[in-house]
């Protein structure tokens, strides 16, 4: 898999992985159920066989115990990449990574960061069972000292999580799981680390700005499309990182389209966009000529499967919502 | 072989069977439905109906159960139609079974989070001078989690009258237990806790049911917790949006076809004399037929709007999520939503 070649989301990050494996002695991935199955979503298949066992670790069922562990390997040079196997089942290991992972350098008055990385599939849309569609964003950007970074193509995914690998500090990495296997991209035969620290316009536009992250950029490009039928151009910003926000593109947003709508599958309540709308209204509101609109999941659990496209943010939603924007 | 029958009565027996059946002939059904899309992914338990029957049947009605996604169905031994849990499967809310009148607890998906509940719930009752014991349910995978042994040693502490029935298949997920743990028996774990611990054939519905009824009178005399291994092997898949071929031996699994529970127990009843083939085939059939029309029961249940699961969240539903501000509210909502 290392010549170029179109690959969607999972197989990007299959090659990310593989690329980071074989550049990196120290890296070291660690998971359950990512050996010989590949991982249940297969985001690893293959790899064990090509790099052994000591490599790519199937690890107990203990996710406290194996980002911890994770931790500990850090202190002696390894660079893990744990994979948490759904959304919701890095709970047990929130403790490990915000009352330890994130506060390291804290207590190293600065000296030293953890190369670690956790990948967490996440995300509602894949008609999963309860605690499947999890998207916890909020909690780890609202926790101190981890880096919280969403790609949302499969280009993105492969660069953002190379990227991740080397920044220095924990960083905990989700991916939108529905965006896994929808489309394909041409790949470089080599990832070449992406930037972490911008947000990327993945469409130019004037009147409007969409925020999105992960597979919410799809729906806001979606929406950005039909609002350019109305003859409103929509410019789209993939944040791409929750934690740091990109402050400035945010802000040019801001000055140069005057509306700044925000759309994310997590609850509305403390969420990415309540963030952005107090920065907005701290630094910029001089220049908005709407207030900004979230359009987001909502303050309850996920719904099981048959409501979960009545809480997923939708097309529809969002030129509602830029369309009172626009009104305004 | 399976266990000595001479203890049990042909009534219990029979009881036990059927309750084997039913389970099977929802599971089997389950499978159908999913493959015809009319429910989502669903976690099988072809294989461990012994052990899942003998556990409800060994406890009186008032004691509790706290199932994980691998027990989806025993609500229904306790008299819940199989259609609630089918409707979860489906991802309808319909599928929350009543938790007070069946004293089941609603199942638990993150891996050994059931288990401190029963703790809680043995011990309570303990306090409160009730007689009651609480069983959770776990697999070979949730005895590596931490709240495995925050529930154990708990329960060992404060002699809470819980069980912890640990069917061990030998996998979770493809992950076999001998990467699990570096333990041989997961019930020498109990040590640890000062518990005891118990192995038995989670193939035999008898003796699965004889090690819950003891365990559970332990509990009653007030002699604390019981860690039972129930030993086993899941013959089927993870789940049906699991591919087995990946990482296990298919031909080695077929040496564990026959331990299959159902006929080996109608085996047993046959040559126990306690029942005849044709008695027990009535039985299993009948258990398919109750569940005859029940795909489209499931199809024709009336769906929830996302309003009226959001007045499901808080006793008093909060500002946020009564319907006018469920989805996108705007400056204009001090006086009447817009947009
Ligand atoms: C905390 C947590 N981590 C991961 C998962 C994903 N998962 C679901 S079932 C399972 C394996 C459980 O194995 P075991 O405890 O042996 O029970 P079995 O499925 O064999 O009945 C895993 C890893 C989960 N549900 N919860
Ligand atoms: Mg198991």
């Amino acid at each position: 898999m290392s010549a170029t070649a179109e690959l969607n989301m999972v197989e990007a990050i299959t090659k990310g992985l593989g690329q980071l494996l074989e550049e990196d002695p120290d890296a070291i991935l660690l998971g359950e159920d990512i050996g010989r199955n590949g991982g249940v979503f297969r985001a690893t298949a293959g790899l064990q066989e090509r790099f052994g066992e000591d490599r790519v670790v199937d690890t107990p069922l203990s996710e406290a115990g194996f980002v911890g562990a994770a931790i500990g390997m850090c202190l002696v040079g390894l660079h893990p990449v744990v994979e948490i196997q759904f959304d919701a089942f890095v709970y047990p290991a929130f403790e490990q990574l915000v009352s330890q992972a994130g506060r390291f350098r804290w207590r190293t008055r600065g000296a030293y960061g953890l190369p670690l990385v956790v990948r967490l599939p996440y995300g509602g849309g894949t008609r999963a069972p309860e605690l499947h569609s999890d998207s916890p964003e909020t909690l780890f950007s609202h926790m101190p000292g981890l880096r919280v970074v969403v790609p949302s193509d499969p280009l993105s995914a492969g660069e953002l999580l190379l990227a991740a690998t080397r920044c220095g500090d924990p960083v905990v990495f989700l991916e939108p799981k529905r965006m896994y296997r929808r489309g394909r991209q041409l790949l470089p035969a080599k990832f070449v680390p992406g930037d972490l620290d911008h947000a990327v316009v993945v469409r130019p536009g004037e009147d409007l700005t969409v925020i999105a992250y992960g597979a919410m950029v799809d729906v806001a490009e979606g929406a950005a499309e039909r609002l350019q039928e109305e003859g409103v151009s929509t410019r789209v910003l993939d944040l791409r990182s929750i934690y740091p926000l990109d402050r400035e593109s945010i802000l040019a947003a801001a000055e140069e389209t005057g509306r700044v709508l925000v759309v994310h599958e997590a609850a509305r309540h403390c969420g990415v966009a309540a963030e952005v709308a107090a920065l907005l209204q701290e630094e910029a509101a001089d220049v908005l000529l709407a207030p900004t609109l979230r359009v987001t999941g909502m303050d309850m659990p996920f719904p099981l499967s048959q409501n979960e496209d009545d809480a997923l943010p939708t097309v529809e939603r969002v030129l509602a919502a830029a369309h009172t924007m626009l009104e305004y | 072989m399976l266990t000595e029958l001479s203890s049990f009565s042909r009534e219990l027996a029979l009881q036990l069977f059927t309750a084997m059946a039913r389970l099977r002939a929802f599971d089997e059904r389950a499978v159908i439905l999913q493959h015809q899309g009319r429910i989502g992914t669903y976690p099988t338990f072809y294989g461990e109906e012994a052990v899942q029957a003998a556990s409800v049947w060994a406890l009186p009605r008032q004691d509790w159960l706290f199932p994980t996604y691998r027990q989806s169905a025993v609500v229904t031994l306790r008299g819940c139609p199989p259609l609630v849990p089918l409707l979860m499967w489906r991802g309808h809310p319909g599928g929350w079974h009543d938790v007070m009148e069946y004293r089941v607890a609603p199942i638990c998906v993150p891996v050994a989070t059931n288990l401190p509940h029963a703790v809680g719930a043995a011990w309570g009752a303990k306090l409160r001078h009730q007689e009651l014991v609480a069983l959770a349910y776990g697999g070979d995978g949730s005895t590596s989690a931490g709240d495995f042994h925050e529930a154990c040693n708990l329960a060992g502490l404060v002699g809470a009258p819980v069980i912890f029935l640990i069917t061990n298949n030998q996998w979770a997920i493809s992950t076999p237990v001998s990467k699990q743990t570096k333990i041989r028996r997961v019930a020498d774990k109990a040590a640890a806790y000062g518990i005891p611990g118990v192995r038995v054939d989670a193939f035999d519905v008898f003796a699965c049911y004889q090690a819950v009824r003891e365990a559970a009178a332990r509990a009653r005399a007030g002699e604390g917790p019981t860690l039972i291994e129930a030993i086993g092997y899941r013959l089927g898949p993870h789940a049906t949006a699991d591919e087995p071929s990946l990482y296990r031996d298919l031909q080695a699994d077929r040496l564990w076809e026959p331990m299959e529970p159902l006929r080996r127990t109608q085996m047993a009843l046959v040559a126990a004399g306690l029942a005849s083939e044709a008695e027990l085939d009535q039985i299993r059939a009948d258990s398919v037929e109750e569940l005859r029309d029940i795909g489209d029961s499931v199809d024709a249940y009336p769906p929830v709007t996302i309003e009226e699961i959001a007045a499901t969240v808080h006793r008093e539903t909060p500002w946020g999520l009564r319907p006018d501000r469920l989805r996108e509210p705007s400056w204009g909502a001090r006086g009447g939503a817009v947009g």
